[in-house]
């Protein structure tokens, strides 16, 4: 699955948490929490639908990396790249 | 039509979903009816078979007006000696709640639905799919024999998980109107209830702990958030402390059987809700959260049930990691107690004679002093906070 791709999927998930939200128009190194003001429930329901979409199942301890709209990419991306490996 | 708030006098028909010929049982959801604080599903009381639909889509009809005809399941008893046609099914409504018209006091609330629907039979191969893909059994129809669970109907909520349908805010939730309501609310709140306020700070290692050790073990669906502990606490000292848990009506509390847990949950946009998760003493926390999962998405997208709205016998009120420290709340009438959770901070702490940083939570509780008064609130407090030192154990 190509960059472009993922970031479509990730702004879709989020978009599903905030519909309200232009995702588009958010800074991709803002802190999501802040940006788009979600909570612990709605990030969890954000890493269950990757999981359900992607296949990927991302551990607690790595939700920090996520927090951002280019970290979440980014991680995302290599660990599909890994997957494929 | 059922009454939903002290001060609903009408509600408008937005959906049915249901049709004569149809079988429902006591619980399902048939229809969905607007009001001020968003589009209601309402539940029936009655099994039976639906005979005529008695109120067209739109109409907005007096709480009270039955909204259609349900042939119950005691007339169709076999071998009865039918000498003459069965009678007519008496028009039931669908929410028995017998309406006077007090000027404040909410008429009372229906039966209290003790329990879950019953859970029907899951087949092993559906139930390892659920588990593995974090699905909540009690969200997937089944369709195999008296509604049993298939491997089919998981994989085909799966894929209504991977692509939910519109998903933007349904249009008839009205900010404006669920302010209104909330402003009557907190207003006689205020005016009728005499708080009183008490504090507690609890250690909260072992749940931080206990999390990340269940939860590294499971893939998201399954995940659990602390959120589920405090409501699990919060329901258990409740069931011990009947003062907290219940109703103040016409100058009398009336405690509740059962623990409906009230769960404050904050809508885009400047809303609020909180709805009942039941019988929360008796669900295990996997229930739990998944329950409390599905009761926020649905609330934030507009869609609650009539018996969440009049059920809760006691709120639970959490700002999250984002809020502050200490949170207290306002009780929402006729119930006579509010629980809040500030956010888990890590602060200086005395362990073994030792001085070190440990996470904390202040737990407030806010409680009518016609009811109880601080001794028996400090009581509570203290069982929630003790609660909360075994997790594995709620």
């Amino acid at each position: 699955m190509s960059d472009i791709d993922i970031r479509k999927v990730v702004q879709e998930e989020l978009n599903n948490i905030a519909p309200e939200v232009d995702i588009a128009s958010v800074d991709p190194a803002a802190d999501l929490r802040e940006a788009i003001d979600i909570d612990s429930m709605d990030f969890l329901t954000f890493i269950t639908a990757i999981h359900h979409r992607l296949g990927i199942d991302i551990p607690e301890i790595d939700y920090p990396k996520l927090i951002t709209l280019d970290g979440a990419v980014a991680y995302i991306t290599a660990h599909l790249e890994l997957g494929k490996n | 039509m059922p009454s939903l708030g002290a001060d609903m006098e009408a509600g408008t028909l937005v959906e049915w979903l249901v049709k004569p010929g149809d079988w429902v049982k006591r619980g399902d959801v048939v229809a969905v009816v607007e009001t001020q604080k968003g589009a209601i599903e309402i539940e029936t009381f009655q099994s039976g078979q639906i005979e005529q639909i008695l109120v067209e889509l739109k109409s907005k009809v007096p709480v009270g007006t039955p909204l259609a005809r349900i042939r119950t399941e005691l007339e169709e008893k076999p071998g009865a000696v039918a000498a003459a046609p069965p009678p007519a099914a008496p028009a039931v409504p669908l929410a028995a709640a017998p309406l006077e018209r007090p000027p404040i006091t909410p008429p009372p609330p229906p039966p209290v639905a003790l329990g879950a629907a019953a859970r029907a039979r899951v087949s092993p191969a559906a139930r390892r799919l659920a588990e593995e893909r974090g699905i909540d059994l009690s969200t997937v129809t089944g369709s195999g024999p008296a509604g049993a669970i298939t491997y089919a109907d998981v994989e085909r909520r799966l894929g209504e998980a991977v692509a939910p349908p519109e998903r933007k805010r349904a249009l008839w939730l009205d900010l404006g109107a669920m302010r209104t309501a909330i402003a009557a609310a907190m207003a006689r709140s205020k005016r009728e209830i005499p708080h009183y306020y008490l504090e507690h700070r609890v250690d909260v290692a072992a749940c931080e702990q206990w999390l990340t050790e269940t939860n590294a073990a499971r893939p998201p669906g399954n995940r659990l958030l602390i959120g589920a502990l405090t409501i699990k606490a919060v329901a258990l000292a409740a069931r011990r402390f009947p003062a907290f848990n219940g109703f103040y009506r016409d100058n009398k509390f009336e405690p509740a059987t059962a623990v409906h847990v009230g769960v404050a949950i904050a809508i885009r946009g400047g809303g609020l809700a909180a709805p009942a998760l039941h019988d929360a003493d008796k669900l295990s926390l996997d229930e739990l959260m998944s329950r409390m999962r599905d009761l926020v998405q649905r609330t934030r997208s507009g869609r609650i049930r009539s018996s969440e709205i009049s059920d809760p016998t006691i709120t639970v009120t959490s700002l999250g990691e984002r809020g502050v420290e200490t949170l207290y709340g306002i009780i929402y009438p006729p119930q006579v107690a509010i629980v809040g959770f500030g956010k888990v901070v890590t602060r200086p702490w005395v362990v073994d004679g030792a001085i070190g940083p440990r996470s904390v939570i202040t737990i407030t509780l806010s409680g009518d002093h016609r009811v109880s008064d601080g001794h028996a609130g400090a009581l509570f407090l203290a069982e929630i906070g003790k609660l909360l030192q075994e997790p594995d154990k709620l």
